[in-house]
């Protein structure tokens, strides 16, 4: 199976969000490949009828009365915030 | 009176306090003594509470679980000055039987290894042999459990991180079945795996703390209604059906001295009344730790999307907005974490879902079907927990698919979303063999029982020799 390239490592690593070293980028390009090689094996199966399953148990939908409770008071939800302004978390611009 | 905690049950010590033998406090501080006589070797804490509220016995608690004014980092950098303002539902529910949290334990970062060498905080040792691994990511719970820091604690499991350090550090973990303990306040991995459960040091503690934890909550929508828990009593296996699945127990890298126990302890359940008969898995073996590996990081690349520097943890400064989040996850995230980051996104990205997190769903089918079908025939599955002993820090860590491999008989259990339970069931080359007892779905109380009978009949000795 093909190796990733460097760039697939850079695009992937984009999409998630992560910042990486020249460094970081060799390393992970050679794991990330060996992973993804030994991951690869579930396509050996013939799997044409067989339907996904998202998690093992039998339910579709849990229902709850739709009732107000009481929620968390703004000075607990912003205690572990980087910054805040007000009621607002802040952060650099967009 | 002074109490030797390497030697103490939970439920022995919870008798003296009924009996007014001890006060909950003078417990409290034996335990904090024993941490610092012991825990500058073994490393099993993060944090270490001086006198958490409670009139019960203490409980060590994995980091990976959130605890109210309590440092809860999940063993990250990028959580290291989180201090959660809500006590997560199992925790809620040990508080209410009056347990007091002694500590935080160290895990693998966001739980995701099975060594504690990923901690951002250093690792865990072995308290067998302190330069071997405790296992992982429970190793601090299973370190504290093992080494008497602490009479129980919790760990969380998705791929075998509580079952597996108990196997490694020699003494009882359960996870349970999928959608019977809260995951409300808990730091989440892979959200279809993630299971909380007891670490202890006996079959009836571990059922007892289960009972404690476990039930429906109406904060995490899959959790379930669950069968009364029964604290087991029998010391015979009459009537009960051992399958015995040959992959389990043949595959590659299972060492003779595992082997040689696994048996041993097979040969003494048929002794007390149990049949034992082979059994077959032929693809959840060959084909688990690949859909695991698929389909836990791409669950954990949309849940660790929630660390970006905005809300709580760390932020890193940027220009602007995209600059800062990518710092932060750069500073914030250690190796594993990163990797299993963009596996996730790379298996979910277009043009390669169907082929990776599409086929990994149907694998898992196949792996839920394989074992539905031998629980029309059998009472639990029996095979070694670990295919290896306790191994040296540092052998595996920088061959990330040979440390994923350390899971490979805890996986598919997971998979199908069955409780399994970890007892210790001898040794070899002086450390700890683990033995893994699977159930059906909601089958606790089948596993209770048939571990508790076996633990009475090996008389295993769970202090590690050298602290005996």
């Amino acid at each position: 199976m093909a190796r990733i390239t460097k760039e697939e490592v850079l695009h992937v690593a984009r999409l998630a969000r992560l910042e990486l070293s020249d460094d970081d980028v060799a390393k992970f390009q050679e794991q990330l490949s060996d992973i993804l090689e030994a991951v690869s094996k579930v396509s050996e199966l013939d799997l044409s009828d067989v339907p996904p399953t998202a998690h093992p148990l039998e339910i579709a939908n849990a229902w709850a009365e739709d009732v107000p409770r009481d929620c968390l008071p703004l000075d607990d939800v912003f205690a572990n915030a980087p910054d805040r302004d007000g009621d607002y978390f802040r952060t650099p611009p967009a | 009176m002074t109490v030797d905690t390497l030697r103490l049950s939970a439920e022995e010590a919870n008798k003296l306090i009924a009996d007014g033998a001890i006060s909950s406090d003078e417990l409290y501080r034996a335990y904090l003594d024993a941490i610092g006589e012991r825990d500058p070797e073994l490393h099993a804490f993060l944090h270490v509470c001086e006198n958490d509220p409670g009139a019960g016995i203490p409980i060590a608690i994995k980091d990976v679980i959130g605890t109210k004014g309590i440092p809860t980092t999940a063993g990250s950098k990028i959580l290291e000055s989180y201090v959660p303002v809500y006590d997560s539902t199992v925790i809620a529910n040990c508080r209410r039987r009056g347990l007091r949290v002694i500590g935080k334990t160290n895990t693998d970062e966001f739980a995701m290894g099975s060594s504690t060498e990923n901690s951002a905080y250093g690792p865990s040792r072995n308290p067998w042999d302190p330069s071997r691994v405790p296992g992982g990511s429970g190793g601090g719970s299973a370190a504290a459990v093992s080494a008497g820091l602490a009479p129980w604690a919790l760990g969380s499991d998705t791929g075998g991180s509580i079952k597996q350090p108990a196997a490694l550090c020699g003494h009882v973990g359960l996870r349970p079945t999928y959608g019977t303990v809260s995951r409300y306040g808990v730091v989440a991995f892979a959200s279809s795996l993630d299971q909380v459960g007891p670490v202890a040091r006996t079959v009836r503690d571990c059922a007892f703390l289960y009972s404690v934890i476990s039930g429906r909550d109406e904060n995490d929508s899959t959790t379930v209604d669950v069968p009364e828990v029964e604290l087991p009593t029998a010391d015979d296996l009459k009537g009960l059906r051992i399958g015995v699945p040959k992959e389990m127990n043949g595959v590659a890298g299972i060492e003779p001295g595992v082997s040689a126990a696994v048996n041993k302890t097979l040969e003494l359940a048929e002794s007390l009344g149990a049949s034992v008969e082979e059994c077959s898995l032929p693809r959840s073996v060959d084909y688990g730790v690949a859909c695991y590996y698929l389909i836990a990081p791409a669950e954990a690349s949309a849940n660790l999307a929630r660390y970006d520097g905005v809300r709580y943890g760390l932020r890193d400064d940027g220009a602007d907005f995209r600059e800062m989040v990518m710092k932060t996850r750069h500073a914030g995230f250690g190796d594993e974490p990163k990797r299993r980051i963009m596996i996730g996104a790379y298996a979910l990205s277009a043009g390669y879902y169907d082929a990776y997190y599409g086929t990994a769903q149907k694998v898992r089918t196949v792996i839920k079907r394989e074992h539905d079908e031998l629980f029309e025939r059998f009472d639990v599955l029996v095979s070694p927990t670990s295919p290896t002993v306790a191994f040296p820090i540092g052998a595996k860590i920088d061959d990330p698919v040979a440390m994923y491999m350390n899971d490979v008989l805890t996986i598919p259990s997971c998979m199908a979303g069955l409780p399994g339970l970890n007892i210790p069931c001898g040794l070899s080359e002086g450390l700890p063999v683990g033995l893994q007892l699977i159930g059906p779905q909601f089958g606790e109380n089948t596993i209770f029982r048939a571990a508790h009978a076996l633990e009475g009949a090996l008389g295993f000795d769970i202090v590690p020799e050298r602290l005996r």
